[in-house]
Order: structure tokens, then sequence, then C-alpha cells
């Protein structure tokens, strides 16, 4: 068996959008050189997580192969996606990598019934010729997700409950047997009881199918439980990455941490420290725009370089790190430059707040 | 005497289709009571009754929504009211805004997308206070806003200028103007990523604890009852199935339902498989005889499938509604 061979390679990915006013040049990099693989032996949940507006759709979006990148490629098992132009080759990449939303009452039109989209789905696909082809196909999915065809014939996207038409949504992925799913905060509007349901889901499709897929999301909760390997996003940039256990278990980057410390804990005894005040004053466009670290606004250890010149990523016990705290540099900066760790310094002028 | 007393209350949707009529049993036998300076925490799966529930005590129950039964009753001091009795002018002019606010998720339905923040202001201090100074009205304004930690200058943009997150401390702000008693917020950081769901709490949380007024909270989110909650009440098919102070709901919960949410919860450091609960939401049309969850409950015998389980009091302000903890108690 060949170790090298690779499911996904992103390859330094950028994207960038012209957004006018706040940012010099009014570009904004969404996507800021973004780079990971995944192994085609081995199958893996690699998730993505970042607050709201860090660029996590932007880049299910190319990997989804829906927006070119600005710079950078995309390979999917050995082919790059800037030269899938023909109708087939589309097809036999919409096949073999298939999304999830955050929404599934978008995915659904309330007009139609769900069952037509999975028949429709298998026939698009080529699995089944007809309808009455489709039906244990489609059947057999729906089985996958803890539902089945008998359940949700003739019904209406209304006539589910949120839980259930989300599990849809994942067998409708399942149909065309990808390779890799692609879902974009699947669990984002599910209560609690469901999410697990759902991420319980991603795991067996893991392990039983040896389906890969990237989950993106803002709860970290899930990410952990579920995951093998994460990339932290904060404005584009990948500030950390790596095993999932070291990286929120133990998270070195202060953005990591600030995210890490933020998610409440369902106990009673970490009260005090989750109410430590923090600041939100940061504004989006505005940590885009930074030159040095796009964390410098926010951190308690920003020092003068942070401000001036992006830091580099290094490797920093068994995860990727991208802050001049760590690796040879931190010996030689200057500690008295370190501010003394109050996070609030919220300055506003314009744009969102 | 508490705030807020709520008895056997039942409120149901009652809707008409293809001249059948059906009830959706939303909100059906629940009991409560809300104390001043405390935060009370709501829990329970999508539409297992939470939102009604809220309705009903807000006074804001319009058709198809019908209270059948029960009373809400509140003392705000010099005035007591009978949710389900009062006048809907008497409501407007003296309850809402000044002794009861309400803060729900997204928020943009209180704020006005075509007006300015400070409009918004304007419209409610007008309607309910009047407004005889508009520089004294401006300043008071600004100084609210600063003393909850807000850049003073939100009051100038546009409801769509703002960040999500910004939006539901703005709109924490317009629901504290009067300092009610009694702060309603519904799934008020659903839609928010972790570090702004923690900084709005944050906020609502010290409110709370400045002015002493009481805070009713409802998510599906245990893990913000665990950091932010005084007491939590555990909702399951319209009912209260448990209620007791934030640390026995986590450490001894006594209701299988509870028990299930505790043990199947994620948490950074923790790989253990979490199995999630079999079978599907009941539906309130219809629901289950005897105790709603039975058949769920993995601990379920036959009294539970004829007979619904009263509410036992056990010790420390602990409530629970199963037959398990009945027969142990008897
Ligand atoms: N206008 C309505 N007409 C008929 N039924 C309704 C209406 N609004 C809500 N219901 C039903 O009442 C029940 C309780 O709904 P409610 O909105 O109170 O749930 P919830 O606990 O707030 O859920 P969520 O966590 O999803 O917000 C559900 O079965 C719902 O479908
Ligand atoms: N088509 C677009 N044109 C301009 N800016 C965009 C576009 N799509 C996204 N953005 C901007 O890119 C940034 C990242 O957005 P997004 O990828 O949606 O983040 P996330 O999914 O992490 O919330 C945001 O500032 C967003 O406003
Ligand atoms: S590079 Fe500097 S500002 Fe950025 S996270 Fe590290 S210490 Fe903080
Ligand atoms: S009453 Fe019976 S079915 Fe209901 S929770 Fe208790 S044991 Fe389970
Ligand atoms: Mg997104
Ligand atoms: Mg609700």
């Amino acid at each position: 068996m060949n170790g090298e061979k690779k499911l996904l390679q992103v390859d330094r990915v950028t994207v960038s959008f012209h957004v006018g006013g706040f940012i010099a040049g009014g570009r904004l990099l969404a996507v800021n050189n973004v780079s990971f693989s995944l192994d085609a032996e081995r199958p893996e949940i690699f998730a993505v997580a970042g607050e709201s507006g860090s660029g996590k759709t932007t880049l299910a979006r190319v990997l989804l192969h829906d927006l070119e990148p600005t710079q950078g490629r995309v390979v999917f098992e050995g082919r790059d996606l800037s030269t899938i132009k023909r109708r087939r080759d589309a097809m036999e990449f919409m096949r073999k990598v298939q999304p999830v939303f955050q929404n599934p009452f978008e995915t659904f039109s309330p007009l139609r019934r769900v069952e037509d989209y999975l028949f429709e789905t298998a026939i698009q696909f080529g699995r089944a010729k007809n309808r009455r082809a489709a039906a244990p196909i489609v059947d057999e999915a729906l089985h996958q997700v803890g539902l089945s065809l008998e359940e949700v014939r003739q019904r209406y996207p209304h006539e589910l409950s949120g839980g259930q038409i989300q599990r849809v949504s994942v067998a409708r992925a399942l149909i065309p047997q990808p390779h890799l799913i692609l879902a974009d905060e699947p669990v984002s509007m599910v209560d609690a009881s469901l999410r697990m349901s759902i991420v319980n889901l991603f795991k067996k499709l893991r392990d039983e199918q040896k389906v890969s897929v990237v989950y993106i999301t803002h709860d970290l909760a899930t990410a952990y439980y579920i995951s093998d390997r994460i990339a932290i996003m904060l404005r584009g940039v990948v500030v950390e990455s790596g095993p999932v256990e070291k990286v929120l278990g133990n998270p070195l980057h202060p953005y990591t941490k600030l995210l890490q410390e933020s998610v409440p804990k369902p106990v009673v005894t970490e009260r005090e420290q989750w109410a430590r005040p923090i600041n939100l004053g940061a504004m989006e466009v505005k940590e885009y725009g930074r030159v040095g670290c796009k964390f410098a606004g926010r951190c308690p250890h920003v020092m003068e370089i942070c401000k001036h010149a992006e830091p580099p990523t290094l490797e920093v016990e068994g995860r990727a790190v991208k802050c001049y705290l760590y690796g040879e540099d931190a010996a030689q900066s200057n500690p008295s430059s370190r501010s003394s760790g109050n996070l609030s310094s919220g300055n506003l002028s314009s744009g969102k707040l | 005497m508490p705030l807020l007393q709520v008895e056997n209350l039942r409120a149901y949707y009652r809707t008409q289709v293809y001249g059948i009529s059906r009830s959706v049993r939303a909100v059906d036998d629940v009991s409560l009571e809300l104390f001043e300076n405390e935060i009370y925490g709501i829990a329970g799966e999508s539409s297992c009754g939470k939102t009604t529930l809220i309705k009903v005590i807000s006074g804001t129950v319009k058709p198809p929504l019908r209270i059948e039964s029960g009373h809400v009753l509140y003392d705000f001091g010099a005035l007591q009211v009978d949710m389900t009795k009062i006048d809907p002018e008497e409501l407007r002019q003296t309850v809402r805004w000044k002794e009861i606010s309400y803060v729900m998720q997204g928020s943009m339905s209180v704020l006005n997308p075509v007006r300015k923040i400070i409009r918004t202001f304007e419209d409610i201090v007008r309607t309910h206070q009047g407004i005889p100074n508009k520089k004294l009205f401006l300043e008071q304004t600004r100084d609210h806003v600063m003393r909850l930690g807000l850049p003073p200058d939100v009051l100038n943009l546009y409801p769509h200028q703002l960040s999500g997150g910004m939006r539901q401390r703005v709109a924490i702000a317009l629901a504290t103007i009067f300092q009610p008693s009694l702060i309603i917020a519904d799934e008020p950081t659903t839609a928010l990523d972790v570090v702004v769901q923690r900084g709005v709490l944050q906020m609502l949380k010290e409110i709370q604890a400045e002015s002493g007024n009481t805070v009713l909270l409802v998510t599906h989110d245990l893990a913000i009852h665990a950091n932010v909650a005084d007491r939590v009440g555990i909702m399951y098919a319209g009912r209260i199935v448990e209620e007791a102070p934030t640390q026995i709901i986590f450490t001894a919960p006594r209701h299988p339902y509870t028990q299930h949410l505790i043990r199947s919860l994620p948490m950074i450091g923790d790989k253990s498989v979490k199995e999630s609960l079999s079978g599907a939401p009941p539906n309130l049309a219809n629901p289950p005889s005897g105790c709603r969850f039975h058949p769920r409950c993995p601990l379920a015998f036959d009294r539970c499938r004829t007979e619904t389980p009263a509410m036992v009091r056990l010790p420390h302000q602990h409530r629970v509604a199963c037959h398990l903890v009945t027969e142990a108690a008897e």
C-alpha cells in the first residue's frame, strides 16, 4: 500500500475578496495561505473551527469546487480541481465529495416531498435508472442515519423535526457513495440531544463506511468528541492545527486558548473561570486588515513584533502553531514589551462592531 | 412571596385542519415559582414547549395559542397581576418593558431594521414613560449603554451594521432600560459563536447581580445553565419533569431524562462514547399516555405506561416527576 496516497491536498490556498473601504487595497483574504491534507488510506474526521467570519464557509466553497482560489490549489484523488472543466468530470467530482449544510430547511424546498430529493440524487448520480430501482438504495441510505423510507414517505420538510431533516440531508449525501463529506456547521441549528445523534453518525460513517469528513463548526465540544485532527482558523489564517487531543486538550496559541476557555463546560465547578471578563471589541474587517498577527488586537501576550510581521508557523509539542511565543524567536523577544494581559482594548471606528 | 407563581398552567395551540380540530398540548400542567434575585434556567429539547411557556409568562398569547387553565400570578410589590386575566392595554401600559422585558434569539424583531438604534430606544421610552427632555434622554441612554460596557457609538448605527453578538447586547441594554423586575431571555445566544456567547451571557449575569432582579433564561444548552443559572427546570413534552438548584441538577439528577441529558453532554477532554436518546421527540398533539417519557425511558415499567407521575418534593428545593422517585420516597 502506498502510504503517501492522498484523498485531498489543500496546498497554500488563498481566496481574496474585494471589499473596499476599511482595508488598504480593499482586499480581504477570507482564506489566507491554508494547507492541509487527508490521507486516502486512513479515513478521518478533520475539523475546521473558529469564530464566525473566520473564513470557514469560504474554504468549504473552495473544497467543493464552488469557488476558484485566488492562489494555491486543491487536489482531490490526484486531480487538481482547476482542471475539472467538462460536465462529466464535474459530476464525477460531485459524486465523490458531498456537502451537508447548516440549515437543512434551506437544502430542502418546502414545496417538495423530501423523498423526491433522495430519488433524484440516486438517479442523477447514476446509482439507479428509475424510481423503482432507486427505492432500495434510498431506503438503505436512510437506514444508515436511523430512518427508513417508510418513515419519510409522502412527507414535506416541515412535517419532520429539525433533527430528522438534518439526518435526511446526511442520507442524501450518502447516496452517491462519496469518499468525502464536507459538513459546514451541520449541527448549529439543532438542539443538544440531536446534535449528538448527528455527530455520532459521522463517527459511524468514518469507522464503518470509511468515509472521511471535513467537519466545519464552532462547537468545540463535539469537535473534540468526534474529530481526529483540527485546524483553528482566525480571519482566514490557520493559527494552530494538529491532533485534536493536543490542540484542544492543551492549546498553545492564545486564540485557541480563548476559544477553548469560552466553551461553557457542563459542570458547576468552573463558573468563576468562565465568568472572567473578555473583550468583544474587535472588529472582523479590522482584524482581517492587520499586517502582523491577526490576534494582536486582542492578545494578552502581544509584543511589538506581532503588530508588524506575520508570525511563522512552527512545529511545537506535536502540533503546528503560528505565534511568536513559540520557537527560536521566543527566547529573543523582549518580555518587558509584553502587555499586562489586559484584554479590554476594544476600539471602535467603523464597520461591524 | 415569590415574584411569579405559575399554577397548573395549561396552554394549547388549537387549530382546524380540513375541519378536524387538533390541539397541541405545548404547556400541560406546569407549576413553578420565580423569586427575586435569581437566574432560573429552563432546558429541554426542541419543541418541548419552552417558548410557549414563555409566551404565557410574558403575556404574549395569541391565537391559535390559548390558555386552557391555571394561573400566572405576579407580585411586583406595588402591583399584583394575573397574566391570564390582565387587560391588554393595562399590560402594555404598566407591565411590559417596565416590569417584564424580553430578549429573544436574533433580536431582529425588536430592533427596527430601517431605524438607528437610538430611535428604537426613543420609541420605547416615549411610549412607556414619555420624553419631556430630549437632551436628558440622550444623555441617560448613553450612560446606560456605557455602564453595560457597550461603545456609545452603537446608538448611531443601524441594526444590520452590528454583528450578531453586539445586536444581542443592544437588545439586553433595551430590555434593562427601565430596570424591570423580570428579564426573560429565550435562546439569546443560540446562533452566536462561543466567544461572543460568553460575552453576552457575562453581561446578562452582571446586570442581574447588580440590580438583584430575576432572569428567566431559556436554552437547550445545558452547559450554559451549568455556568449561569442558580436553579434549573428541565422540560419534557410540555411538562417540567425535574427542578433543582443547578448544583443538584448536574451532580445528583433523579429523573431518567435529566440523567440521560447530563450523561450525554460532550466535553473537551472526554472522548468516551456518548449515546443519543433513542426514539423521536413526542408528538404533542397526541402525547404518550402515563409518563410522557415512557417510550424512550430505559427504566420504564408498567405503571409508567398508564399513570402520570406526580411531582414529588425532595429536600433542597428539588422536585421530580417520576414513579421511581415516588416509590423510593414512599
Ligand atoms: N403557532 C403554532 N401553531 C401550532 N402549533 C405550534 C405553534 N407554535 C408552536 N407550536 C407547537 O407547540 C410545541 C411547542 O413549541 P415551542 O415553540 O414552545 O417549543 P420550544 O421548546 O421553544 O422549542 P425550540 O427549542 O425549538 O425553540 C411544538 O410541538 C410546536 O410545533
Ligand atoms: N462573496 C464574498 N464577497 C466578499 N466578502 C465575502 C464573501 N464571502 C465571504 N466574505 C467575507 O469573508 C469573510 C469570511 O467569511 P466566511 O467564509 O463566511 O466565514 P465563516 O464561514 O467562518 O463564518 C467574512 O468577512 C465575510 O464577510
Ligand atoms: S503572535 Fe503575538 S499577538 Fe499573535 S497570538 Fe502570538 S503573542 Fe499574541
Ligand atoms: S415515570 Fe417511568 S417512564 Fe417516566 S421517567 Fe420515571 S421511570 Fe421513566
Ligand atoms: Mg459559515
Ligand atoms: Mg423556542
